[in-house]
């Protein structure tokens, strides 16, 4: 348009705001604006879809008795419910938690604390971060060829599979918290004359104490789903069992064992159970969410 | 001990410094000790796991040797085993969904870095695609079970009428449970692996690369597409090979969703079969021939996705040092 008219009228026929760009350069940019929200429906609709599911069958099943019952439902028939299935969950991420915790808090103050920068911190960090990728399955096989080939099946060893799990997740996310302490706290407790035991357990744990436990409770999360570890560790087991080295039920087995089985009631139970699953994941998310944007603050 | 009655001489004998320095330097230097073991040995553990395994798959690999990976049999009762159509399954179910997850992924990032639509709108999408990592993948399962799968089926039969001359997509009438439907869960689930990593990635940008594209007159796509992507593209790529890594490991879906069957099939319509799927659905009535089978499998996994994972592991430490670097 600009080239048509004569030199003394450019300056009233030049349109600056749309001239350098191209209609096609315009359009396909709004295209592809609108694909990128296409795509970001294209991954929240999954998610409502599975969260209506699992909330509408769930909450068609779920009564006082499926928490109290303590056995599975024979073939057949609908009496029962998962109050066991409860109880067996909590037992090997007890154990998986009382084996992983600990060691894995401490393991973290020494990258964090004592061994910044050093070889073996890289190595340790390299290969926790190696670790966290491992398929869940392993961990069940690495139970499975050090504890069950000995001893059998049972809770116990369903415990070292999710804890060998939550490790590298508890290392990572614990060092990530030692690392959000400022380091004028350590270096004033150090100069008032503490130990580095006293500063590590008085100062530096205490302050980072809400960013560790939502790292702690997001390791739990994670195991809390987990089926596949515990398939061939901890087993399944129809009835009520307190033994920490017999086989238990828990939920996500449980889920999959009667996700293959042909009758109603065992499959409402199952939708029953993604719901408590569901219901106790989302809220340690949600919570862990709420805590870090508090501390942000 | 007050220190106003004592006189100059007795001061030696008389405070302890020495012996209070010694207990708490004990306690001091135990404790570094004490955790420097710990981070050792969480440092050998991912060893140890290898180790384990491979010890406990001894006698199959001893057995059947590299044949164990190109044998398409896995017959219990004649005891030969075999895992191609596993890996094959493996293999095409994670490729499969990084085919629909990558754009997904790469384009929800774009969306939730760039400002198209007002803070209060991508807040909750971020937090919602956060939410989609926590869902347990056995719930998954049983969403496909008996949501996805009675969905799509129709789907399925119209594109496998339409398309049998492409061999992917061949073969007899679909039923639903199929290596498709495995890939197309897959995907849901790594998903937000790519997207967090990669806004992650843009927004670690620096601010005067896009400034300075688009000041030279780029539009805010151009700029997307010629300068922050090329220059995001090894924390990208890092992105993807991590979401790999989980596709691969994912045992739970594939188990409830893919059939299970022992044969090879080329077509993605037909049911078929995963390692972690194979390991699932067979350890609990397995002897122990087949144990050794499993654990040789498992092993087979265990190098694939640790052969992913530490390219993934180097890629991002490389990109984490070059933005030291600048």
């Amino acid at each position: 348009m600009s080239m048509s008219s004569s030199a003394q009228l450019a300056s009233q026929d030049i349109d600056i705001s749309t001239g350098a760009i191209s209609p096609i350069r315009n359009y396909s940019g709004k295209i592809l604006t609108l694909l990128s929200g296409v795509f970001v429906a294209a991954i929240i609709i999954p998610l409502i879809w599975v969260l209506w599911d699992v909330i509408g069958e769930g909450v068609k099943q779920l009564s006082w008795q499926t928490f109290t019952e303590t056995r599975y439902p024979a073939p057949g028939l609908t009496e029962g419910g998962f109050g066991h299935a409860i109880v067996g969950s909590l037992m090997v991420l007890a154990t998986g938690a009382a084996l992983s915790f600990p060691f894995g808090i401490l393991a973290a103050v020494y990258l964090s604390e004592f061994g910044r920068g050093t070889r073996l911190a890289y190595l340790v960090k390299f290969s926790c971060n190696v670790l966290t990728g491992v398929p869940a399955i392993l961990c069940g096989l690495f139970a499975y060829a050090v504890v069950v080939r000995g001893s059998g099946f049972s809770a116990f060893s369903g415990g070292i599979a999710l804890g060998v799990l939550m490790l590298p997740i508890v290392i990572r996310s614990t060092e990530e918290a030692l690392l959000l302490v400022s380091p004028d706290m350590r270096l004033a407790s150090i100069g008032l004359g503490s130990t580095r035991f006293q500063t590590t357990m008085r100062i530096v744990l205490p302050a980072a104490a809400p960013a560790i436990v939502t790292g702690l409770i997001l390791a739990l999360a994670r195991a809390t789903g987990e089926a596949a570890p515990l398939l061939f560790t901890s087993f399944n087991n129809n009835f009520w069992s307190t033994n920490l080295f017999g086989p238990v039920a828990t939920l996500p087995v449980m889920i999959y064992v009667f996700s293959k089985i042909p009758f109603e009631a065992q499959r409402q139970l199952a939708w029953a159970g993604a719901l408590v699953l569901l219901a106790l994941v989302l809220a340690a998310s949600v919570l862990s969410r709420y805590v870090v944007h508090k501390t942000k603050k | 001990m007050s220190s106003a009655d004592r006189n100059y001489d007795s001061l030696q004998e008389d405070i302890s410094i020495e012996r209070k320095m010694d207990t708490s330097r004990a306690l001091d230097v135990g404790f570094v000790r004490l955790t420097l073991l710990l981070a050792g040995f969480a440092g050998i553990i991912l060893i140890w796991v290898v180790l384990q395994t491979t010890e406990a798959a001894l006698p199959a690999i001893q057995k059947f040797g590299l044949g164990f990976l190109f044998t398409t049999r896995w017959n219990p009762v004649e005891d030969i085993y075999g895992v191609l159509p596993q890996i094959y399954g493996t293999l095409m179910t994670s490729l499969v969904a990084l085919i629909f997850a990558i754009p997904l992924g790469i384009g929800t990032a774009i969306f939730l870095t760039e400002d198209f639509v007002p803070k209060w709108i991508t807040t909750p999408i971020s937090f919602a695609i956060e939410l989609i990592v926590a869902i347990p993948s056995v719930v998954l399962g049983l969403w496909g079970i008996f949501v996805l799968i009675p969905a799509v089926r129709p789907v399925f039969e119209a594109i496998n009428r339409s398309m049998q001359w492409f061999p992917l997509l061949a073969g007899p009438r679909p039923r639903g449970t199929s290596l498709l439907i495995v890939a197309l869960v897959l995907s849901i689930m790594i998903c937000p692996i790519i997207v967090s990593i990669t806004r992650s990635t843009f927004e670690s940008l620096p601010r005067s690369l896009r400034d300075g594209a688009l000041a030279l007159g780029a539009t805010r796509w151009e700029t997307i597409m010629t300068v922050m992507i090329p220059a995001g593209l090894s924390g990208i790529v890092s992105s993807i090979m991590l979401a790999m890594g989980r596709a691969l490991g994912e045992t739970m879906v594939a188990a409830m969703l893919s059939g299970n069957a022992n044969r090879i099939s080329i077509s993605l319509m037909q049911p078929g079969s995963t390692i972690t799927g194979l390991i699932a659905s067979q350890f609990g009535e397995a002897g122990r021939t087949q144990v050794a089978a499993l654990m040789y499998a498992g092993v087979v996994l265990m190098v694939m996705s640790l052969l992913v994972n530490v390219l993934a592991e180097f890629i991002i430490r490389k990109f984490q040092n070059l933005q030291q670097a600048n």
